[in-house]
């Protein structure tokens, strides 16, 4: 077991490299320039010079790559061209609010979308099922910032309950309504998805000898069936984890939160380069971790997968 | 069901005409496509609908909110919300109509290369979806929007084409692969049919319902997904009228006092959206029966 974690951060060196290099490509030949973006249309062509010059802008690509290298190998990303700052500080102080909305969102998914999906299955055609179901459909069709500014809307109805704007550390007042409009579309894509699985999970043949033996039908579903079910479920659970912690931009702007997607969209359109090469490596390590401990629940879901 | 499916087919109609018949009683479909309808009659006959041009400013009616004259209110620069709504549906239908288009030319071609070549054809085109895919969808059409100094519809709709065109091409060179081994066309091989023939008259034929499926649901995808690019500033750009863009705008005044501001353009995103998602889940269950 420990091989097996070692080995696959093993080989996220590899993949953090080959990221960290397309993204420079990919910035190199895309039109644009940090220096004139940063700078009033008709500035005086000596700042703009300068900063170009303070940045490496005018560097060849392999040049400037290999120097990324050398920084990032002693845990340097740079600095913001916009700010000055530390790129591996900007990305920490904007990590938080963004895990704190990623986390909350996907439990209130889960508190909302297993059960729905769970009494769907076990109530098929009911109207539990048609109401859920209904519901669902309507959670994967609402424009997520929509969603947002409606809970603005009704939160200001019943006497303004909750912050519609702001951040603060593990305060639920500022983050029920982000997380609640955020995790709506998760929520109805997990009460589908476990729909569907627990349907195929109760017709097998175990199902049917466990209610043979006479075993408590909540029993039945929940420690014997549901069990099973989870496995694609938490795969989903997964992607759509690793998709909440690289930022919710359009959340993350209604109830104007400092995280990472605001970020990575801000620095994006400044051409920040130092900042999106920083967060897009910063993605693509959330995404290997969050894999590898999907990866280690299979095997606790399902003593039959072992990674030894 | 299948005693059904054999008494339709004894009537020696055609797989289309079948589906039709099984369309026609799928009732969310129907509320699906009614609802489309919907929409595209607004956008194309938005002038007539309208009951005011969407760019005049109402100076004197400053904050109203919905009444017998502005029937869902006035924006934030007091314009129509009603007429900037139905004006709006154009823009939208417009970007996901050809974003949908980029998205099914390059996943069909990709995928129908891929699964008939095989071998490193296959394995290049692959990785490279799979690297599209590997990064959410918004993040992805902000930074190729971004990239453009220029904002215009055509960069809009590539960058959400190029969202959505992996998705398909996995489809298409599964569904090309299984078509592969099919007796027919093996015939068509042993024939002697060149490889464009069989591509073309035996293999894409035959992946059109499931591509008609997933373009549907691309279609909802990319209606949200252009929302979101111009209620961040870089969609659809001002004075043309979008409904992304028209929630931008209401975030300038407090929402719960001016609520029909923000209500009214996301709603309609809502329900397009949602027609698209009933309509494509239908013809799933209508183009392939197997299920």
């Amino acid at each position: 077991m420990t091989s097996f974690i070692l080995r696959r951060l093993f080989n996220l060196v590899p993949v953090l490299i080959g990221i960290s290099l397309a993204t420079f490509v990919m910035l190199y030949v895309l039109p644009g320039d940090p220096a004139e973006m940063l700078t009033p249309r008709r500035a005086d062509p000596l700042t703009v010079k300068q900063i170009r010059q303070k940045h490496h802008l005018d560097d060849p690509l392999p040049v400037r790559y290999a120097a990324f290298l050398g920084r990032l190998a002693r845990g340097d990303l740079g600095v913001s061209i916009r700010s000055e700052r530390p790129v591996t500080k900007i990305l920490l102080n904007r990590f938080f609010p963004t895990a704190q909305l990623a986390i909350g969102s996907l439990l209130f998914a889960l508190a909302l979308g297993l059960p729905a999906g769970v009494l769907s299955a076990v109530r098929p055609r009911s109207w539990i099922d048609g109401a859920s179901m209904l519901v669902a459909l309507a959670g994967v069709s609402l424009p997520v910032f929509w969603l947002g500014m409606m809970l603005i809307v009704l939160n200001g109805q019943l006497g303004a309950v909750f912050a519609v704007s702001g951040y603060a550390p593990f305060s639920p007042y500022h983050f029920v309504l982000p997380c609640v409009a955020l995790g709506t579309v998760t929520a109805a894509l997990l009460a589908r998805l476990t729909r569907a699985s627990m349907l195929e999970e109760l017709h097998r043949d175990y199902v049917r000898t466990a209610r043979a033996k006479g075993v408590a039908e909540w029993c039945v579903v929940l420690r014997h069936a549901l069990r099973n079910a989870l496995v694609p479920i938490v795969t989903v659970i997964g992607v759509s984890l690793a998709s909440l912690l690289s930022g919710a931009v359009l959340t993350e702007t209604v109830f104007n939160i400092p995280g990472l997607g605001r970020e990575m969209f801000d620095a994006i359109v400044a051409r920040d380069y130092p900042v999106v090469v920083g967060a897009v490596m910063w993605l693509a390590l959330t995404f290997v971790i969050v894999n590898l401990i999907v990866d280690l629940f299979y095997a606790w879901l399902d003593p039959r997968i072992r990674y030894d | 069901m299948t005693e059904n499916l054999a008494a339709e087919n004894s009537k020696g109609r055609s797989p289309w005409a079948l589906a039709w018949a099984r369309f026609r009683k799928h009732r969310t479909g129907r509320a699906g496509a009614c609802l489309v309808a919907m929409v595209i009659l607004a956008a194309l006959l938005a002038p007539l609908i309208a009951r005011h041009p969407y760019d005049e400013q109402f100076r004197a009616h400053f904050n109203e909110g919905p009444s017998a004259r502005h029937w869902l209110g006035v924006d934030p620069i007091s314009r129509d919300v009603f007429s900037r709504i139905v004006y709006g549906a154009r823009a939208s239908l417009q970007v996901a109509l050809a974003a949908t288009a980029v998205s099914v030319a390059l996943g069909v071609a990709a995928g129908a290369l891929a699964g008939y070549m095989g071998g490193w054809t296959d394995e290049v085109l692959m990785r490279i979806a799979d690297a599209f895919s590997a990064f959410p969808g918004i993040l992805l059409a902000i930074a190729i929007t971004a990239a453009f100094d220029q904002r215009s519809l055509a960069v809009v709709f590539v960058a959400l084409g190029l969202v959505g065109w992996a998705s398909l091409a996995r489809i298409v060179r599964s569904r090309t692969l299984s078509l592969r081994e099919e007796d027919f066309v093996q015939a068509a091989v042993a024939l002697g049919f060149g490889r464009a023939r069989i591509v073309f008259r035996h293999i894409l034929p035959n992946c059109l319902g499931p591509v008609i499926v997933t373009a549907t649901l691309l279609m909802a995808g990319n209606i949200l997904g252009e929302a979101g690019l111009s209620f961040l500033g870089i969609g659809v750009q001002p004075p043309q009228p979008s409904w992304g863009g028209m929630l931008a705008d209401a975030r300038s005044r407090d929402l719960a006092a001016f609520w029909w501001m923000a209500t009214f353009p996301g709603g309609a995103i809502a329900v397009t959206v949602l027609g698209f998602n009933l309509l494509g889940d239908a013809l799933r269950d209508v183009l392939d029966p197997r299920e």
